[in-house]
């Protein structure tokens, strides 16, 4: 079996170009799919270290994420849908009404 | 599996995810998301997670990606217009991340770890063996999944619906008089 350092460190790598996507892109349907990226990441991590551990847990866990994205992303393209009813843009830079 | 598979999937992996970031089109960034999504199944199936591999092609790869290009589609949303960010701000972005991934590496799989861990029994992965956890130690977080995937069905349908515009109304009011006379 291929050594826990190798998945641990291309989950974490993953998971740090999900972070890095949040922050420097500004299309809010973009920041969406790296926040997916982040979710995948984590569940690499957790699928690695299950069957290592010879522990169903793990893939239950994964389970249970994938079923969370699912309904976070279909609430979360409702409300991008209704912003750009109401504003004509998905432009993060552009949602200025609660900045001070 | 041998381990240059290994390290070919994981280069897939950290290739489309870093075209998610980089692409200008959001369509080429769906795409690049579908490819590593799909590199990390087969490493879910080679870590003998099969069943939740296979969840990932449908219910990701599959059906929340189709979500994600139908919204790209009815927003028309193809074409990048602006350019994004300051470059400052963006080499910052990227300094911070490779920062987080050092310190994700030495906290989660530290070089001097020598742990010999025991593998994964026999039926290890299997959809036996996943239902068997699921229906038994975790039955009520399973059931309050349902109820959480019923709340984003009903909040979802609500956030999308087109509220009814009031000069609408009036036309289709107007349109609809004449009608009703004609119907007597």
């Amino acid at each position: 079996m291929i050594p826990l350092t190798y998945m641990m460190s291309l989950s974490a790598i993953l998971f740090s170009i999900g972070v890095a996507g949040v922050i420097i892109r500004r299309n809010i349907l973009v920041m969406f799919m790296s926040i997916e990226l982040m979710l995948n990441a984590v569940n690499l991590a957790f699928i690695s270290l299950g069957s290592r551990l010879g522990s169903m847990d793990g893939q239950v866990i994964v389970f249970f994420v994938m079923t969370v994205a699912a309904a976070e992303a279909a609430v979360g393209l409702g409300i991008i849908l209704s912003i750009f009813r109401s504003r004509g843009t998905i432009h993060a830079d552009e949602m200025t009404l609660m900045r001070w | 599996m041998p381990p240059f598979l290994y390290i070919f999937l994981g280069a897939l992996a950290i290739v489309s995810a870093l075209g998610v970031v980089i692409q200008r089109n959001p369509i080429h960034s769906l795409l690049s998301l579908i490819g590593t999504l799909l590199t990390v199944a087969l490493l879910f199936i080679a870590e003998d997670a099969v069943v939740v591999g296979l969840l990932q092609i449908i219910v990701y790869a599959g059906a929340i990606m189709v979500l994600f290009l139908f919204v790209i589609w009815l927003l028309n949303l193809q074409t990048e217009s602006r350019p994004t960010g300051h470059l400052f701000l963006k080499f910052i972005g990227w300094l911070g991340a490779a920062a987080l991934a050092t310190e994700l590496f030495f906290i989660l799989a530290p070089p001097h770890l020598q742990v010999q861990f025991a593998g994964a029994p026999a039926g290890y992965g299997s959809m036996e063996s996943l239902a068997q956890k699921l229906f038994t130690d975790y039955l009520v977080a399973f059931e309050v999944t349902s109820f959480l995937l019923l709340a984003a069905i009903v909040g979802a349908v609500a956030l999308a619906r087109r509220l009814p515009a009031p000069a609408a109304d009036a036309v289709s009011a107007a349109e609809s008089v004449p009608a009703m006379e004609q119907m007597r």
